[in-house]
């Protein structure tokens, strides 16, 4: 029995212009100590998904279960980085976290909870902060507050909506390491939500591609058995790296799913006019084709 | 530097001064061609009294100004006090229950526009067993009238809290009282308080009516009195005042509402 699993799980938002799905038939089975990484279009439902295990939404068919058993609301065993960090703004960085740690450790002594509370700062490197406003850090100091918040609580699921696309290039490569180094030291599962497939092959075990929506699905699960520790600027030479990237990417581009969106354009040709009429030209080295006239029109067809 | 100091002084000191000027004139205006109306020197002749000796008592009617405007400023700060403690929790219930929502707003927005003049005898019936029967109708006139911005303010802001900190909240299993007390009212403050301004502005406005109909020792008590006796000049001078207080009340509040507004 998976640890997490979704059995053939639909949801959709009805809204003003009435139900519009979003996801379709979702399969997927997370085992105990994995660190699984999705990756997909922007807008494609992942944050959806990873709602649906925070137990935030419920599922319109199918079911979404943890350890056998269906999820029923939120709970602090599933922490999760919410894709726009969502830390309390009235709060300072050590209020954040502390509020995390008073609920799963409310049986501790204040001292314990206070030590937790600093152990988890000290871990993401914001004790230099701890008592800063959300809105007085930067970007990438608010995404690490927010990991350790969600790290606070215990989790036995780690959830991570797109931890890092807001950062940039250098700031990303240092909190990857950081993602990488607390997962090998705890050991939890790991639910990576991600656009950027080098992420996931750097990071993570498995990874899924979600399919364009509405009506999204995930694809087949591309192993990443490329050894640990993985290095950021060797892996690039390894040759699991391109096939898996290929992989994903091909799935994301359109193999296994329909393509979405066709884009019909009219292509007019440069008037010229060829000197010799009667001389066939070739583009094509072998093939003969007759002279282009200036009025001549083709259509182009490009899937996105 | 200079060149900005000098609009500043234009902004702030030459252009108000000018309305002032602007406002003389079209009283003097005005009292040349009605007596009735004692012009600025006059009228200041006949409450230097008052201004000069601003905590004086001479009798119940005959006291400072600062005197009665404190006794007023003491009263609609008792009818504020009762306003925000039904109106906060009231407007709670309105912004979390769509149910309450439906039951309860037709009814506010019936209540809502009724003048402070008709909610006084109200009081007067209500509170007729009660030692100070003209004391509680009063608070009760300003507390009823000055609860409604912070009620609809409190609720529209209830209704905005982002999703996201609700997610919060809901991910971390908070109790009810923590959810209340770390979540929904510091994201609500802002709006809370912008209720709170208005509130008093309103409880403000309406302790002169109150004062009026019952004369009361206070700021609108006195304007009523100076008019029966045909003077004037102190109802100039009543007007000027409550005006004054209004606006710094105003301004405070302000003040206040903009420490939220940033967090
Ligand atoms: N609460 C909601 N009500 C209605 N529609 C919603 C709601 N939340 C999401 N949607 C819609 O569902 C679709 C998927 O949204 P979702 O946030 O899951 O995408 P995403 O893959 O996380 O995108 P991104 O990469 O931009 O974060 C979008 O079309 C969005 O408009
Ligand atoms: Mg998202």
């Amino acid at each position: 029995m998976a640890f997490i699993e979704f059995k053939n799980v639909s949801k959709g938002y009805s809204g003003a212009q009435g139900f519009s799905p979003v996801l379709k038939d979702i399969n997927l089975q997370i085992e105990e100590g994995e660190f699984v990484a999705i990756v997909g279009y922007s807008g494609a439902g992942k944050t959806t998904l990873i709602s649906l295990i925070a137990g935030l939404i419920k599922p319109d068919i199918g079911q979404v279960l943890m350890n056998g058993k269906e999820i029923q609301g939120a709970d602090p065993e599933r922490g999760i980085v919410f894709q726009n960090y969502s830390l309390l703004p009235w709060l300072t960085v050590y209020e954040n976290i502390r509020l995390a740690v008073d609920e799963v450790l409310s049986d501790k002594t204040k001292e314990e909870q206070d030590a937790h509370t600093l152990k988890y700062i000290k871990m993401v490197n914001v004790s230099h902060a701890r008592d800063r406003f959300p809105k007085e850090l930067s970007g990438g100091m608010r995404q690490r507050v927010s990991v350790a918040r969600a790290l606070a609580m215990n989790p036995k699921v780690l959830l991570l909506d797109e931890p890092l696309s807001a950062l940039d290039a250098l700031t990303r490569a240092t909190l990857q390491d950081e993602i990488k180094n607390i997962w090998e030291a705890e050991k939890k599962t790991v639910l990576l939500i991600t656009n950027d497939v080098d992420e996931g092959i750097l990071l993570a075990d498995r990874i899924i591609p979600l399919s364009a929506g509405p009506g999204a699905t995930l694809g087949a699960p591309v192993q990443v058995n490329i050894a640990r520790p993985r290095d950021r600027k060797k892996i690039n030479h390894e040759p699991r790296f391109k096939e898996i990237r290929k992989e994903v990417n091909g799935y994301l581009l359109g193999l296994g799913t329909k393509p979405k969106l066709t884009l019909e354009k009219k292509l007019v040709l440069p008037a010229i006019e060829p000197e010799d009429l009667d001389h066939p030209r070739s583009l094509i080295p072998g093939a003969t084709v007759a002279p282009i006239r200036s009025n001549e029109v083709k259509k182009e067809r490009v899937e996105l | 530097m200079s060149e900005q100091f000098e609009k500043k002084i234009k902004d702030y000191v030459i252009l108000p001064l000018f309305g002032v000027l602007c406002f003389m004139l079209l009283w003097c205006l005005i009292c040349s061609v009605t007596d009735n109306l004692p012009n600025p020197i006059k009228m200041w002749q006949k409450s230097e009294l008052f201004i000069y000796e601003p905590f004086a008592k001479r009798g119940e009617m005959d006291q400072g100004i600062l005197r009665f405007t404190g006794l007023s400023i003491s009263l609609v700060g008792q009818g504020y006090l009762v306003a925000l403690i039904f109106g906060t929790p009231l407007g709670f219930f309105l912004g979390l229950s769509k149910l309450f929502t439906r039951s309860f707003d037709p009814i506010i927005q019936i209540l809502r526009p009724v003048s402070p003049l008709a909610w006084y005898p109200l009081g007067l019936v209500l509170f007729e067993l009660s030692p100070e029967p003209s004391y509680f109708a009063s608070l009760f006139t300003i507390s009823v009238c000055a609860m409604w911005p912070t009620v609809l303010n409190t609720a529209v802001g209830v209704r905005a809290i982002p999703q996201d900190y609700l997610n919060v909240a809901k991910v971390l299993k908070l109790s009810r009282s923590k959810t209340l007390f770390k979540v929904l009212i510091p994201a609500t403050l802002p709006y809370m308080f912008t209720g709170f301004r208005l509130s008093l502005g309103i409880a403000w406005l309406v302790i002169v009516a109150v004062e009026m109909l019952k004369g009361q020792p206070g700021i609108g008590g006195f304007l009523w009195d100076a008019y029966n006796a045909g003077n004037y000049s102190l109802v100039i001078l009543c007007i000027l005042v409550i005006g004054l207080v209004g606006f710094t009340l105003d301004r405070l509040m302000s003040l206040v509402e903009g420490k939220f507004k940033t967090a």
